[in-house]
């Protein structure tokens, strides 16, 4: 994935900009010969493409593509189910639960899931393409990422089994614990010790 | 605060006092209570010629000192540093812990670029060469994982300082302030955060909020003098001082600047602390004042009464560490601790006490106090507000158990 930076495509378009730079740097030397000069080689719009794979909570960043949690789930039992068991249930200690824990979070023994704890879907979708499968990440297509996306939303009750993820629907759905995070509040906890007490 | 320290922190107080006269009394007992006193070696002194010149060294063969590891995984787990082994501030760069989600990989620094894009002005790649070519800034910097010491408020007791505290580190780290990096792309004014990735497996990512990285962050190159080693992100690592380990980016090879979080899994869900309210707290990243005596301490054993040292590290990502107290008692009273001079910020400090155990069981443990104010609070004090679920950023004070027989326990 880094190598691939290194392609120079459209080496003509990318001397020119270098030129360009160049040109700036004179520029900004003339005006302060301390300035530190531009040493990066300018990016072009198909290397940043090449290896942008950010998605933001508003939906920017998802590709093309769509999958339903019926096609999710037999790429799930394939590629996922070894780790995570087949219904999302969690094989501890390595492969940690999916599925569940919905109203568990302000009791004695919270269940932090997917479905439970994570306030947005895309950030599921994010994890999976950039992560999963766990020994081979980057392997499943933006499809199959929509589809089990989708099946684990459909797991966890969040969307019907007919519904399509895709870059629109996605960034719509609303988590159950969409509202449970809060900022830092620390310091939270505060010196009550004796010899604290006795100053 | 002043006053406070003033009074109960007395370095010079009866029984943490140190001259050379009760020295030579304690060091006379031991002689005579153990019949320690070593026999000079005759034959200590070879031969023959001793061992040629070689290109890396290495440690001697009697040093034995590991990092260890409990992951049932060995390409997504953690390993711990030997805190109890260590002397000094810095931690040997094979001894730093290792946390990583999706193993080690092997990157040719060749090959290796980082690009910075988003909403810049210019977008750029940066080889490893070209970030050497620019101002390069060296500072020394703690790492401690957000899970660090997960298990104490459970009252599961890490046995010794490197089960206790391992995934604690620091380095020197030398590289290039981020600062100068966005003075070569050029921050449009809309850019609030950094989404800073990785080159692993698990292109992890985490995004970061652009005053940290106005105010003190780093892209490092070198490691304690020599390159980054591949465990603690070769070639090029986020350093982002007295922030959790996880959000400095290993292997950093894309930051992209943006408008809000991306959300990643590890922010918005995974380095969370869920409180007892059902509520979680969401980039709660720096981590609080700690401490940790290292000697003596749990799995060690005093052969006798007498003088001793009681020493350990303090580190405090909010503010400098100020002063660390030391209680044999148990916190029933606390003296006053000598810092390691330079105390440097985000840095670890290194503590000292003079001690003269008289052979009665002690509870031996330290507290950080930072220039903010901030104490360093005990695992019970933790537990009453965060419950027990937020399992991440704990800072308790740890304790050990010296019993009548030397003997040391957590």
């Amino acid at each position: 994935m880094v190598t691939c930076m290194r392609k120079r495509i459209a080496f003509v378009l990318f001397a020119a900009v270098s030129a360009a730079a160049t040109g700036m740097l004179a520029q900004t030397a003339s005006k302060n010969s301390s300035a530190i000069p531009i040493v990066g080689q300018p990016a072009t719009p198909a290397e940043i493409k090449q290896e942008d794979i950010t998605v933001l909570p508003n939906g920017r960043g998802l590709p093309d593509g769509s999958g339903t949690p019926d096609q999710g789930e037999a790429i799930y039992k394939d590629q996922c189910a070894g780790c995570h068991g087949d219904n999302g249930q969690g094989k501890p200690p390595t492969g940690v639960t999916l599925v569940g824990g919905i109203g568990t979070l302000a009791t004695s023994k919270p269940v932090k899931t997917i479905g439970s704890y994570w306030p947005y879907a895309i950030s599921v979708w994010d994890y999976i393409h950039r992560s999963m499968p766990y020994t081979e990440p980057g392997t499943l297509s933006a499809d199959e990422t929509y589809a089990v996306t989708a099946f684990l939303l459909f797991k966890n009750g969040i969307i019907p089994r007919d519904e399509a993820m895709n870059k629109d629907t996605l960034p719509k759905v609303r988590m159950p614990n969409r509202d449970g995070f809060i900022a830092d509040t620390r310091p939270d906890v505060h010196d009550t010790s004796a010899a604290t007490k006795a100053k | 605060m002043k006053n406070k320290l003033k009074k109960n922190a007395q370095p010079d107080s009866e029984s943490g006092a140190y001259t050379r006269r009760k020295f030579i009394a304690a060091a006379g007992a031991a002689t005579t209570v153990a019949a320690m006193a070593p026999t000079l070696l005759a034959d200590d002194v070879p031969s023959e010629l001793g061992a040629p010149m070689r290109p890396y060294g290495e440690r001697s063969p009697y040093e034995k000192s590991v990092r260890i590891s409990n992951s049932p995984l060995k390409t997504t787990g953690a390993s711990l540093s030997p805190l109890q082994d260590l002397n000094g501030t810095i931690t040997p760069s094979a001894l730093h812990y290792e946390r990583h989600h999706s193993g080690v990989p092997a990157i040719d620094p060749e090959k290796h670029q980082l690009l910075v894009h988003g909403l810049v002005d210019r977008p750029l790649i940066f080889s490893i060469a070209d970030l050497k070519r620019l101002p390069s800034v060296s500072r020394t910097h703690f790492l401690e994982c957000a899970g660090n010491s997960t298990g104490e408020h459970l009252g599961q007791l890490g046995a010794t300082p490197q089960l206790a505290a391992g995934l604690l580190s620091c380095s020197e780290w030398t590289g290039v302030s981020v600062t100068t990096l966005f003075k070569e792309v050029g921050v449009k004014p809309q850019a609030k955060w950094v989404l800073a990735e990785g080159a692993d497996a698990a292109r992890l990512a985490r995004s970061v909020p652009m005053a940290k990285m106005m105010d003190d962050a780093m892209v490092a190159y070198s490691q304690n003098g020599e390159a980054v080693r591949p465990e603690q992100g070769y070639p090029l690592r986020l350093i982002l001082p007295g922030w959790e380990g996880n959000i400095n980016i290993k292997w950093l090879h894309r930051m992209e600047l943006i408008d809000q979080p991306a959300m990643t899994r590890d922010e918005a869900a995974f380095y969370t602390d869920l409180l007892p309210s059902g509520k979680a707290r969401q980039f709660g990243v720096m981590m609080e004042a700690k401490s940790i005596v290292t000697r003596p301490s749990g799995g060690q054993h005093l052969p006798a009464p007498g003088f001793y040292e009681i020493t350990g590290v303090a580190w405090s990502g909010r503010a400098t560490v100020k002063a660390v107290e030391v209680s044999t008692d148990g916190g029933i009273s606390w003296k006053l601790a000598t810092l390691q001079q330079p105390v440097l910020k985000h840095s670890v400090v290194r503590f000292r006490m003079p001690w003269t155990w008289d052979g009665s069981p002690a509870t031996i443990g330290s507290r950080c106090i930072d220039e903010s104010g901030y104490v360093q609070p005990t695992s019970r004090e933790l537990v009453e507000v965060r419950g027990l679920a937020a399992y991440h950023h704990h800072n308790g004070i740890k304790w050990w158990n010296l019993q009548a027989n030397g003997d040391l326990h957590a």
